[in-house]
């Protein structure tokens, strides 16, 4: 793990997404977005760590990660996807799904669709429609499916104007993962479990405090061990056999780290102490 | 009670005639509300409109700039990473640390500086700019004093290597802006003071260095004295500077910005290897000379002559004072407090002087929607008052989100702190309920062990499943546990929901004796016998004898304690009358199943196996 660079951003960061890069492309891994919480003003932003002209001498990208550009989101961010190369989807804590799209040739940020009631609470306390925070969102496109703290379960279509299916339900969705996992927690730490089979000595420290949210590597040199690999590393038991390491991933650790994401050997994770920490070399 | 230092500045409420309007006012955590009140002294009708505003009145705007949030956050890590690392900071190592922690938190102010300065030079607008211009000579301000502060008393300097301290000091505030002066202040003179100052490994006692410069200054007097530059007034007047000769500097006044810029390179000329103790003494005097007489000391000039003075408390007052939040008093105390170096002397609310600035800090920062997360840890390192202070400041954080509550509700359950995580949950729970989520709400009351209010939600649960003959929210029902012991209304339902299952399971017997025994352990609210026997009906009625004997002569008790407890009314109408009649109907139902029942038990028990 070489260097990590952080940037105080002055915003709650509560999701942080790799733009994903399209397969069989020789681009490499250049922007992410992150939405912030708990300010006045949200926003959605789009940051780049790509080329600004200077390269080190081993032809990396120096520099820390610039703002390309952002726009005004209304209540919380409590999930952020990409729905495509140019799309984001984020869910608000207003009830909202909106669906953003970025002008790359203007660098700006607009709004391309919204659903403003796509959670809402209806019950003989609660007047006529009052709104309930949208708390997930994933994306497979056409569709997006989103949930919230009314126990709704939303179906949309990207070009459609109404939700396609409702479901009313209480669910917790948990991604579940290859042979390397990410997990950023509640307290501050961020954890790179390496089950990998030709890793020495498993460590019994299941150091996690508070609520984690666990993450699935993209690896893309792996894909095409992902399955196999899915049933052998984690669902071991045997002490013996089993080997994971561990290793801490952030050089000091204050407030909850909100949500991190992983491509390729690039990792980004947003912070409640407002900074975001990007590496570009996690494998090596 | 201490006198003021000021007159209080006098802010306008806008819409309200404080002339002919009484105001009135309550404090808020942290922040004033203010309004008008009919009350009035001179007419005792008034009917002049008033403002009908409420104003919100909040004394900390510094919290809201983007840029001085940076600051926070990343000055909050270096505070929290000090307060951990004390217990290992032991002997030699331990000045150099908190030097290397004063030198952190200058970095972070410096950044600022920078990134304000970029944007007071953008050029948006002249408001903002002039705004920001106003920050960035503030934080150039903070910046030398903590500067100052560091050399004398942290790294604490002593005489020869003070000195150089001092002239970095100067360089990196002043010189910057003025290159000319370091030109010509400078330009002999490093190569030959090179020569005294090897610093690394420094062999040279004070003594040694003090005498080979007194040689090199009295060779100076001797030319000047010889009249060697006499030829060239601006050799001469060099000469005379660089015998620290106070007339000759003064001339150049105008390339020295500033009194202690001139007070440091009069030490250099004339008594470089100055103590820090004796250093009040030239200060007092350049900061005169400098001034002539013309101006008098700034807010700012008070407090680096408290400093040379070695006045710590001053220094904090007078920073107190002059600045405009209380970022910097806290920080640097807090440091300073590292150093062993505040005399713990209790102010008149019994915590001492670190704590009293922290946690006025700490509470401006929960007044701020979302910097509230860094308070929590300030309030963690303030032993006498931080507790109390963060009880009160977070049960009053507006939680919008269910995310957001569980942050806070993790902040109180690693302190122990019961009593917030209780109320917390209530409100939740509250908001739940009149969401009609009865599954969330359940789940809160349960996280909140609040036996009153489950059993509220509980009653909820079994009213909807009256009125519409299903339950919602089995999963959570169905998976209770140990929880379900929290409230009597809560068993119940969690056990009357397995009586369901397991009827639906086809176990009859195992779910006629709880059913039975809902009743008998008097778990069952009086209200819901009823229903309870009509479930029974099915029971009786099947082919098969379910219940025994036994458990028939406690249904029909059950029954008869039901009716005769019923209440006599007076006028019955129509409605009674005919309600009356359905329940009329139904107990003479019962009464015939379950006579059946026990006929057809009596009979089987009666009867040898097989026949």
């Amino acid at each position: 793990m070489e260097e990590i660079y952080a940037k105080f951003v002055s915003q709650k960061i509560s999701k942080t997404r790799w733009r994903p890069v399209p397969p069989g492309s020789l681009q490499t891994v250049e922007t992410f977005a992150t939405g912030s919480w708990d300010n006045e003003e949200n926003y959605v932003s789009l940051w780049s760590i790509g080329d600004f002209g200077n390269l080190d001498s081993d032809g990396g990208f120096e520099g820390d990660h610039q703002l390309l550009c952002d726009i005004r989101h209304h209540g919380d961010v409590m999930d952020l996807q990409f729905f495509d190369q140019e799309r984001i989807v984020a869910a608000s804590s207003t009830g909202c799904v909106t669906v953003f799209l970025h002008h790359p040739n203007n660098q700006t940020l607009s709004v391309s669709q919204q659903w403003t009631t796509a959670h809402y609470h209806t019950g003989p306390g609660s007047p006529s429609c009052s709104s309930a925070p949208c708390t997930g969102v994933v994306c497979s496109n056409p569709e997006i499916v989103t949930v919230g703290e009314d126990g709704r379960i939303n179906l949309f279509r990207a070009d459609h104007k109404e939700a396609i299916r409702t479901i009313v339900w209480e669910v917790h969705f948990h991604p579940s993962n290859p042979d390397h996992l990410f997990t950023c927690s509640e307290d501050g730490s961020l954890w790179h479990w390496d089950a990998s089979t030709d890793v020495p000595e498993k460590s019994s420290l299941f150091h996690q405090g508070g609520r984690n949210s666990t993450f699935l590597s993209h690896s893309i040199s792996n894909q095409a061990n992902v399955h196999q690999s899915l049933i052998s590393s984690w669902l071991i038991t045997d002490p013996a056999k089993d080997r994971i390491e561990i290793t801490s991933l952030l050089p000091n650790r204050t407030l909850s780290v909100n949500s991190l994401d992983v491509l390729g050997p690039c990792l980004v994770c947003g912070t409640d102490a407002e900074a975001i920490y990007v590496t570009r070399q996690l494998f090596s | 009670m201490e006198e003021l230092d000021g007159e209080p500045t006098v802010t306008l409420i806008p819409g309200v005639n404080s002339q002919k309007k009484q105001m009135c006012f309550d404090w808020g955590p942290g922040e004033m509300l203010v309004c008008e009140t009919s009350f009035n002294k001179k007419e005792k009708s008034d009917m002049m409109p008033g403002c009908p505003f409420i104003h919100i009145i909040r004394k900390n705007e510094d919290v809201y700039s983007q840029i001085l949030r940076k600051l926070f956050n990343e000055s909050h890590g270096i505070f929290v990473g000090l307060q951990r690392i004390e217990e290992e900071l032991t002997g030699k190592s331990r000045k150099t640390q908190l030097v290397r922690v004063s030198k952190n938190y200058r970095s972070v102010i410096r950044a600022c500086l920078e990134e304000m300065h970029q944007l007071a030079i953008a050029g948006k607008d002249p408001a903002s700019d002039r705004q920001f211009s106003i920050q960035v000579s503030s934080l150039s301000a903070m910046e030398l004093i903590w500067n100052l502060c560091e050399i004398l008393f942290i790294e604490v300097a002593p005489a020869g290597p003070l000195l150089l301290h001092l002239l970095d000091w100067v360089q990196l505030h002043v010189c910057e802006v003025d290159s000319l002066s370091a030109d010509v202040l400078g330009s002999e003179n490093p190569s030959k003071h090179e020569r005294f100052w090897n610093l690394p490994g420094n062999t040279q006692t004070l003594t040694e260095l003090e005498l080979k410069w007194q040689h090199w200054h009295e060779g100076c007097e001797r030319h000047l004295q010889d009249g060697t530059f006499a030829s060239s007034p601006h050799l001469e007047s060099l000469c005379k500077i660089m015998l620290g000769d106070e007339a000759a500097l003064l001339e150049q006044k105008e390339l020295l910005s500033n009194w202690y810029h001139f007070l440091v390179t009069r030490l250099l000329y004339s008594h470089p290897t100055v103590k820090p103790m004796d250093l009040h003494f030239y200060a007092q005097s350049s900061l005169d000379l400098f001034l002539g007489g013309e101006s008098s000391p700034e807010p700012l000039d008070n407090i680096l002559m408290a400093a040379f003075e070695f006045d710590i408390h001053q220094v904090i007052k007078e920073c107190s004072i002059a600045l405009s939040n209380w970022w910097f008093v806290a920080h640097l105390t807090d440091l300073l407090d590292h150093c062993k170096l505040l005399q713990s002397h209790n102010l008149y609310f019994g915590s001492n002087m670190r704590e009293f600035l922290l946690l006025e800090y700490a509470s401006g920062l929960f007044a701020h929607h979302s910097l509230w997360q860094l308070g929590v840890d300030y309030f963690d390192y303030c032993p006498e008052l931080g507790r109390v202070s963060l009880e009160l400041h977070i049960e009053r954080i507006p939680l919008s989100t269910e995310q957001k509550a569980l942050k806070v509700l993790r902040v109180c359950e690693q302190r122990q702190m019961t009593e917030q995580v209780r109320s917390i949950c209530k409100i939740l729970a509250m908001k739940a309920v009149r969401n009609n989520r009865l599954g969330s709400a359940l789940s809160w009351s349960i996280r909140a062990k609040d036996a009153a209010f489950a059993t509220l939600v509980s009653d909820r649960f079994l009213r909807d499943y009256c009125e519409r003959g299903c339950f919602s929210d089995l999963d959570l029902i169905d998976n209770l546990g140990p929880a379900m012991m929290l409230s009597d209304r809560l068993t119940f339902l969690g056990k009357y929901r397995e009586f369901h299952r397991l009827y639906g399971e086809k176990r009859f017997v195992d779910a006629a004796s709880l059913l039975l025994s809902l009743m008998t352990s008097q778990i069952a609210p009086r209200t819901f016998w009823m229903t309870l026997l009509t479930d029974a009906l099915p029971l009786l009625e099947q082919k098969q004898v379910i219940f025994s004997a036994e458990q028939t002569y406690e249904l029909m008790r059950c029954l008869e304690d039901l009716t005769s407890g019923r209440p006599v009314r007076g006028e019955p109408d129509a409605q009674q009358l005919q309600d009356d009649d359905v329940e009329t109907t139904k107990v003479e139902m019962l009464r015939l199943a379950l006579a059946r029942n026990l006929a057809r038990s009596i009979i089987k028990e009666g009867s040898l196996e097989g026949s």
